[in-house]
């Protein structure tokens, strides 16, 4: 007989869910980061909109942040998932009625929480842009308007570059949190390694076994991100002359 | 309740008295849960806050290492392991704690209150570290001891550090609770989920519940503020 390729640790005996839990994790990436896409996309308009003193612009983004606030992560999907779902059959039949189009698309889990996470984060990233345009010197604009610059040119040329490293350090929190909420998507069916771990420890009535490793892999992204957002932190800041 | 009010639920499918019922009990749920873990994470988060501050590291250290753990892992995870965890203790069947944690709401509430008392000690230890040093040396200078300095000037003025903070791990705790409903607790989601499952109606079930959150936010968003303004006092412009 050969030898095991990896000692047979009690710890990470996983009764081969051992792939299943790999691929769930994989998804678990995936997932947190298209919602980051997203939220920092809906962050920009978020905040561009905030600033615009275009008065309908700041009420939509205003309402968006507060009500987003307002509503827990879980009970937005749920809306987002099972809503969604009864809004596309609606439509379908609607189309099928009316013009005689076959339409329909099932609303899977891993759609429903990117577009969750991403608006709830989107909110959070509204705020945290829109503090850090804030702290972008006055003068930086003054000048780009001597130059002739349109709104537009100052915006991507001026306000962006300069403002992401304020918006920094409030990415990097969002983030974090952002990677934690992707557990909730395993409670509406997604086969993350949340839910893979939760049907082995059902199966094997092992909970520790299973939920102590996938525990750990979070905790590994989430000190990893951190020790990055610092390094990345102080290649932002590398100009920046603190004081004492 | 209003005449109008008790005729328009009278004919609706979806929001009738029964299900009214459900929603508030559901509510009560949610508010216990949420008080209580809070309650008890804040009275434990304070020693060991205090004690994180110590210079000894094997004080401060385990306590560093309990934050960092349930911080850096999803709260849901941590349900999970308490929730399913509880009834593997070998002989746990036997003693009187079986009858507590058979009940679904004291695995949450443990898990709820460990978890926002590692987030709530990370707040006050921030709010303690961040005491300007001539505070403490003027305490010293008065001759007070540590428990007295701690007592009448440390803490109070990191409450006041803390408080914003502080209101944000409120809320979102308040968010948090509701994956107590993955365990079979029938809180606010709870509740929304099973008259979901009934009637099919997702809106109705969901966008109801999601207000009744946003009124309970916007309630201890209300209380928190209030509670800002009387602790910075002083620091109002005098003008105002």
């Amino acid at each position: 007989m050969a030898a095991p390729r990896f000692p047979e640790l009690p710890m990470l005996d996983l009764k081969g869910y051992g792939p299943a839990l790999a691929e769930g994790a994989v998804v678990t990436i995936e997932l947190a980061f298209l919602s980051l896409a997203l939220a920092v996309t809906l962050g920009l308009l978020g905040a561009s909109a905030k600033l615009s003193g275009n008065r309908v612009l700041t009420g939509v983004a205003t309402a968006y942040t507060t009500l987003i606030r307002g509503v827990p992560d879980l009970v937005m999907m749920l809306l987002f998932y099972y809503g969604g779902q009864v809004a596309v059959n609606a439509l379908s039949d609607y189309l099928w009625e009316t013009r005689q189009i076959d339409f329909f698309f099932q609303f899977d889990p891993f759609i429903s929480g990117v577009v969750t996470i991403g608006l709830i984060f989107g909110a959070y990233m509204t705020e945290t842009f829109r503090g850090a345009f804030l702290a972008v010197d006055t003068g930086q604009i003054e000048a780009a308007k001597a130059y002739g610059f349109s709104r537009w040119h100052t915006f991507r040329r001026v306000m962006i570059p300069q403002m992401l490293r304020h918006a920094l350090p409030g990415i990097g929190n969002n983030w974090q949190v952002l990677l934690k909420t992707t557990a909730l998507v395993s409670i509406i069916g997604l086969t993350d390694m949340v839910r893979v771990a939760e049907e082995a420890a059902k199966a094997e009535r092992m909970p520790f076994h299973f939920f102590i490793p996938v525990a750990a892999v979070y905790l590994a992204l989430t000190a990893g991100s951190e020790l990055f957002i610092k390094w990345l932190d102080k290649r932002a800041n590398v100009g920046v002359v603190r004081g004492n | 309740m209003p005449d109008f009010i008790a005729e328009w639920l009278n004919t609706n499918d979806i929001f009738n008295a029964m299900t009214m019922m459900e929603y508030w009990d559901g509510m009560v749920t949610t508010v216990q849960l949420v008080f209580l873990s809070l309650v008890i994470g804040l009275v434990v988060a304070v020693p060991l806050a205090i004690l994180r501050t110590v210079r000894n590291p094997f004080v401060s250290g385990p306590i560093w290492l309990y934050a960092y753990l349930f911080r850096g892992t999803p709260l849901l995870i941590q349900l999970y392991i308490i929730y399913y965890g509880v009834a593997q203790i070998p002989g746990i069947h036997e003693t009187f704690w079986w009858t507590i944690f058979r009940e679904p709401f004291y695995p949450a509430l443990l898990a709820f209150t460990l978890n926002t008392a590692a987030y709530t000690t990370e707040i006050i230890r921030g709010a303690i570290v961040a005491t300007p040093n001539g505070e403490i040396e003027a305490a010293k200078a008065y001759g007070m001891n540590w428990l007295l300095r701690m007592r009448r000037i440390i803490l109070p003025n990191a409450a006041r550090r803390a408080v914003q903070a502080y209101s944000n791990e409120v809320i979102f705790m308040l968010h948090a609770s509701a994956i107590a409903s993955v365990v079979t607790i029938v809180d606010l989601t709870g509740a929304a989920r099973n008259i979901y499952s009934r009637f099919y109606a997702p809106f109705e079930a969901f966008i109801f519940v999601a207000l009744c959150y946003m009124a309970l936010t916007f309630m201890l968003v209300f209380v928190f503020r209030k509670l800002e303004n009387h602790l910075l006092r002083h620091q109002r412009p005098i003008n105002s």
